[in-house]
């Protein structure tokens, strides 16, 4: 298969004001590694408020213009640079954003779907094929001309899908397409992300909810405070813990409804506060003085990426 | 018309019934407690006998109860009689109507390019948000808002006026000229420095507004989507922001009503400008009581009239107040 998408190292931070003039350095995103390849959904999973959205905003090169960003990233082995990110960005990779907020207030549903087209007949011609897109996705066909706030739940994020389908992008980058729904809406959307899939197009899937990983995706990387600390196949993740490798992936693993509930104690420290060494040395019981001093490498065991001095195989 | 609109229709009819009764009962108290003496100022000094005095006094209602002077008041007014002007010695609607004209030229101009202005300036200053235009921009506004319109006026008219001599100094005709032989270059030219004052003065609140509107809206989750989906510099502007920013810049400009008519007092004081500021002030320093309740209440109708139409933009144009809105008082 080839790969789609490398993204490696990137760092993404902010520096801030507090208490007057003082200025502290905010590291949202530390070292961040992962590749898409073709035909296959990746989701990173990741705690709420870990900077995730970043990392999709980073890929579209739509931060704010005070974000420090640093590493490299590629498209089809070509670096990611901004020109190219601004040549691709609607197109070829495109966002599923978190909400209906995502929509202009005052602009009809069907203006919006199509995206800014100047020329008028490929404008039509969008038009059309946003209802049959709609139609796919059992949207009415009044709901073009409706405006965002007399959509319901479900069927925003419907019209954000569409959004994204218009163009034949290659990549799609679906932020928290979950939470907020009940039930049904899930998976609904847990259907949806496979037939985007079976469509051919690859999909990063952004989320928090390790259900809607483990029933959509095909591997899952993990982000903890910033860093990447394992990327394994989501068939790890199924019938028991034996191939996840790193301490804070097994006890996600045990803490599972299915697999017993199991809690660990502690939580992750805030981004004011990361330690230097490895990020998970607060709550690891494995830890070294090795763990205390440096952050361990993101190194390739079997199928699996780890970033761990002690990786526990069975 | 359904219901929505009826509903809207009676509310603002009550509204303005109620209005102008308060207006029209607090303004004449108010005058009535002044030491103003509406006989000795119709005479003006001249010398009449006690018989032709108490005539007078009569016809004015001194020492009738302030009720009975409300009430006679009220009526009069019902039937659109609001007196006879002190100084002009005719109607005082004739008045009104004569000098409203004048002002209304003034204050519409003003109003539009103040407007027009304003919003543009506050479209390039959100757009290039701490630039060194947004800078200008801010700077020009905060000085203009904090300066007062009639210093504003002063400065104008010796620059334009005195120093370089390139407008009139004032007045609404050339001096020596009767109203019916002056030509409308003539007129527009003594409209110009007046109306560059009152737009000069208006642009700063509606640019600031709309600035940070913008800044708002530019910072917005769907300019972000807009954004991640490729459109950017002023085509993504115009598709996401303008409209969302001209409403409530458009609501500003109407509810500005008052101010423009405050301002115009002002400016034409300044300018000899014999517009109704002028007049206001003139009916105020020489005591003409009909004239003063007149132009209060006309003032009140003007500053309503902004008002109702600032609200009918935000009921009726947003399309997410179309629907699931009630109208209760």
């Amino acid at each position: 298969m080839n790969k789609l998408l490398e993204v490696d190292n990137l760092s993404i931070g902010f520096t801030q004001y507090f208490k007057g003039l003082k200025q502290r350095k905010l590291n949202v995103i530390s070292d961040l590694t992962i590749d898409l390849y073709e035909n296959e959904i990746l989701a990173v999973l990741g705690s709420s408020g870990s900077g995730k959205s970043l990392l999709a905003h980073g890929i579209l090169g739509i931060l704010p213009p005070n974000a420090e960003v640093n590493g490299l990233m590629y498209y089809k082995n070509e670096e990611l640079t901004d020109e190219l990110k601004e040549k691709l960005r609607g197109n070829t990779i495109s966002l599923i954003p978190q909400s209906v907020n995502y929509l202009n207030p005052l602009m009809k549903i069907k203006y919006q779907a199509i995206g800014y087209i100047e020329d008028e007949s490929l404008k039509n011609e969008k038009l059309k094929k946003q209802e049959e897109i709609f139609e796919r996705y059992n949207l009415d066909k009044t709901v073009g001309d409706m405006y965002p706030h007399q959509l319901s739940g479900g069927m925003a994020r419907k019209v954000l899908i569409s959004t994204a389908l218009l163009n034949n992008p290659k990549i799609i980058i679906a932020d928290e397409p979950t939470p907020g729904l009940d039930k049904k809406s899930v998976d609904e959307t847990i259907t949806d992300l496979i037939d985007l899939k079976d469509k051919g197009v690859s999909v990063i899937l952004i989320t928090h909810d390790i259900d809607t990983a483990i029933k959509t995706s095909d591997r899952i990387a993990i982000l903890y405070l910033g860093y990447i600390i394992e990327v394994t196949e989501t068939k790890n993740f199924k019938y028991n813990n034996e191939n996840l490798l790193h301490p804070y992936t097994k006890a996600l693993f045990n803490a599972l409804p299915e697999n017993g509930f199991k809690l660990t104690n502690g939580h992750q420290p805030s981004y004011l506060n990361i330690p230097k060494g490895c990020p998970y040395q607060d709550n690891c019981e494995y830890k070294t003085d090795k763990c205390l001093k440096k952050v361990p490498p993101l190194v390739k065991i079997g199928t699996s990426l780890v970033r761990c001095y002690y990786p526990i195989i069975n | 018309m359904n219901k929505k609109v009826l509903y809207f229709i009676r509310n603002k009819t009550i509204h303005f019934i109620l209005l102008m009764i308060a207006v029209a009962i607090f303004n004449f108290i108010l005058i009535d407690l002044s030491p103003i003496d509406p006989v000795n100022i119709y005479l003006q000094q001249s010398s009449v006998s006690e018989a032709q005095r108490a005539a007078l006094e009569q016809y004015w209602g001194v020492g009738q109860p302030i009720t009975t002077k409300i009430w006679n008041w009220l009526i009069n007014l019902l039937q659109g009689n609001l007196g006879t002007s002190l100084i002009y010695r005719v109607p005082v609607s004739q008045v009104i109507i004569e000098k409203f004209e004048a002002s209304v030229v003034l204050m519409l101009l003003s109003w539009l390019i103040s407007g027009l202005i304003g919003f543009f300036l506050g479209v390039v200053a959100g757009k290039n948000r701490d630039s060194w235009i947004d800078k200008i921009i801010k700077i020009y506004c905060y000085i203009l808002q904090s300066a007062p319109s009639f210093w504003i006026g002063l400065l104008i008219l010796i620059i334009f006026g005195v120093e370089l001599g390139w407008f009139p100094i004032g007045l609404g005709v050339p001096i020596g000229t009767m109203e019916s032989n002056v030509t409308i270059w003539q007129w527009l030219a003594r409209l110009v420095l007046p109306v560059l004052t009152l737009s000069l003065v208006g642009v700063a609140p509606i640019a600031m507004y709309t600035r940070n509107e913008l800044v708002e809206v530019l910072s917005s989750d769907y300019v972000l989507f807009a954004k991640a989906r490729g459109e950017f510099g002023w085509p993504l502007i115009e598709r996401q922001a303008l409209r969302n920013i001209l409403l409530p810049a458009l609501t500003l400009q109407f509810l500005s009503f008052s101010e423009l008519f405050g301002g115009a007092v002002l400016v034409e004081q300044v300018f000899s400008y014999p517009g109704i500021g002028q007049t206001a002030v003139a009916a105020g320093l020489q005591s003409d009581v009909p004239l003063l309740l007149g132009i209060v209440l006309v003032s009140a109708v003007f500053v309503f009239v902004g008002n109702l139409i600032a609200d009918i933009l935000y009921y009726f144009v947003d399309p997410r107040t179309k629907e699931n809105e009630s109208f209760d008082v």
